[in-house]
């Protein structure tokens, strides 16, 4: 092939939110436009596209992940949850409704990927007391905000944590530096 | 700008056989395409100028970490996560699992590979000084069949390694340690979190009965031209006693091989003070062990 020719469309097969889905796309197209352009799942946003801020954050095979850094080629016969499958149905699932009662977003371009990140900490904690301050901040570590200083998200997420698991679980919400 | 997308062909080879012939036949075409953290930005960059390859995803050899009697040896594809979720490894091995933790933030962990991270050959790859510590061992796979390297000769020079046309890494071994070893890893960057490090610092001492120590190794990252190992330091320490003295000694041998460099993340001064504190800190932390 020469270089001025483009690359053969590929067949990515995936499951998305439970559902079986298949894309004719070429291979390094990024997995967060084959989210949002071919799926139409427009709830995974594009902040830096170079894996800095997390706001295109997923769940591949149950592992939290940057779709910005994601060729399609290697989607491939994978598992995917995006924010459209973190809602029960019309119901909110509990981290977002505790980032909706503690003003936990803004403008929310960066509040699917942070979901996303507490989903991932919580589906991998074994007991409660593993939801330790420095544990919530190393699992926000990669998602950035432009909008909210932080202080409102991370309340959000103690808040959300003390939902599932009462108020012994992670950090006090008043302590933040 | 984003490269154009369409341009690039992308192969997923089912085995190993297949990667490397993809390799042999066409010697040079095909860049090795693993996680993607370093490539997909290039690509996102506009600058990512090979426009065929090679992703390794699909292939099993290059994936999982095996234990076996006197090491680990861990696959090409493994994850900074993969490592910090293998236990036995980490019980091992605590400045691998301190190394990997503090690679970009975890979604990145998720993604990026070991072998990935060696082969991009940044001065500033965390694995880096934690890998020369460990007395890390590379094996390198072609068409040909494959050779074991050290780590330590496996960078040459800025951005150059041992790697030929032809190969990949195919496995990291890291030889068992004997039990009562000091471990450190440290890390400093801008933040905790997605931060290039300014220095990274790997230390492992261990100790006989009588306090002398019987083996010490000190490894740098970013404060020269490829990570190194501080053998002239590590001399003047080998079967010595630790104390004050002995530390400063050690600090002043450090400084004939750092060779720091002003650029956008730090300046050549800061990390020269820095390496030097990060030494003596691991140091008294090592002279402290096993004392009242
Ligand atoms: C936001 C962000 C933060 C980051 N933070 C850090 C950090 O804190 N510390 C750090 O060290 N790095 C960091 N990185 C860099 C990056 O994550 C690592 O270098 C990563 O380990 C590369 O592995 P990969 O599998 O993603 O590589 P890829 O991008 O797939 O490949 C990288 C290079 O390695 C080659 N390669 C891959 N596998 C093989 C193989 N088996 N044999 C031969 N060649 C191979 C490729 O051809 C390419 O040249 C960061 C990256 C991003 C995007
Ligand atoms: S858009 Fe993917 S990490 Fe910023
Ligand atoms: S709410 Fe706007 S970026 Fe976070």
């Amino acid at each position: 092939m020469s270089p001025s020719m483009s690359a053969q469309k590929i067949t990515v097969r995936c499951k998305i939110n439970g559902q079986d889905r298949s894309f004719t796309t070429y291979p390094m197209a990024r997995l967060l436009d084959l989210l949002r352009e071919d799926a139409g799942l427009t709830g995974t946003k594009e902040g830096c596209g170079e894996g800095e801020c997390g706001a295109c954050s997923v769940l591949v095979g149950g592992e939290l992940v940057n779709s910005c850094l994601i060729p399609a080629i290697q989607a491939e016969g994978t598992e995917i949850t995006t924010i459209e499958g973190i809602a029960e149905g019309e119901k909110l699932n509990f981290i977002q409704q505790a980032f909706l009662e503690y003003g936990g977003a803004q403008c929310g371009i960066c509040t699917p990927g942070m979901v996303l990140a507490v989903v991932y900490l919580l589906n991998r904690i074994k007991k409660p007391e593993d939801l330790t301050e420095a544990a919530l901040r190393t699992a926000l570590a990669g998602n950035l905000c432009r909008c909210t200083g932080y202080t409102k998200i991370f309340e959000s997420v103690v808040r959300a944590c003390h939902a599932r698991f009462g108020a012994s679980a992670g950090a006090s919400s008043g302590d933040q530096r | 700008m984003r490269g154009n997308i369409p341009a690039y062909d992308v192969r997923a080879p089912k085995s190993l056989t297949e990667a490397l012939e993809f390799l042999h036949r066409e010697p040079g075409a095909w860049k090795p395409l693993a996680g993607g953290t370093d490539l997909m930005v290039l690509l996102e960059m506009g600058v990512l100028e090979h426009k065929r390859l090679l992703s390794l995803h699909a292939v099993p050899e290059l994936k999982g970490i095996r234990e076996e009697k006197d090491r680990f040896v861990i696959g090409a594809l493994t994850t900074f996560g993969e490592i910090q979720a293998h236990a036995e490894l980490c019980r091992e091995f605590p400045l691998l699992r301190e190394a990997a933790a503090s690679v970009g933030a975890i979604a990145i962990q998720n993604r990026a590979t070991l072998a990935g991270n060696i082969a991009n050959a940044s001065p500033a790859a965390d694995s880096a000084p934690a890998l020369l510590a460990l007395d890390a061992k590379l094996e390198l796979a072609s068409h040909e069949g494959s050779r074991w390297v050290e780590y330590r000769a496996f960078h040459t020079g800025y951005k150059k390694t041992l790697l030929q046309q032809g190969e990949l890494i195919r496995a990291i071994a890291l030889p068992k340690l004997a039990p009562g070893y000091v471990h450190a890893f440290r890390k400093v960057g801008t933040r905790k979190a997605q931060a290039i490090s300014k220095v990274a610092f790997a230390g492992l001492a261990r100790k006989a009965p009588d306090g002398k120590l019987t083996e010490v190794r000190l490894a740098f990252g970013s404060v020269a031209p490829t990570a190194f190992r501080a053998t002239t330091a590590e001399s003047r320490l080998q079967g010595r006693v630790l104390d004050l003295a002995l530390i400063r000694d050690a600090k002043q041998a450090l400084q004939q091989q750092l060779t720091p460099i002003d650029d956008v993340r730090s300046t050549a001064e800061y990390r020269r003070r820095v390496s030097l504190n990060l030494l003596e800190d691991f140091l008294l932390q090592a002279k402290n062990r096993g004392e009242a």
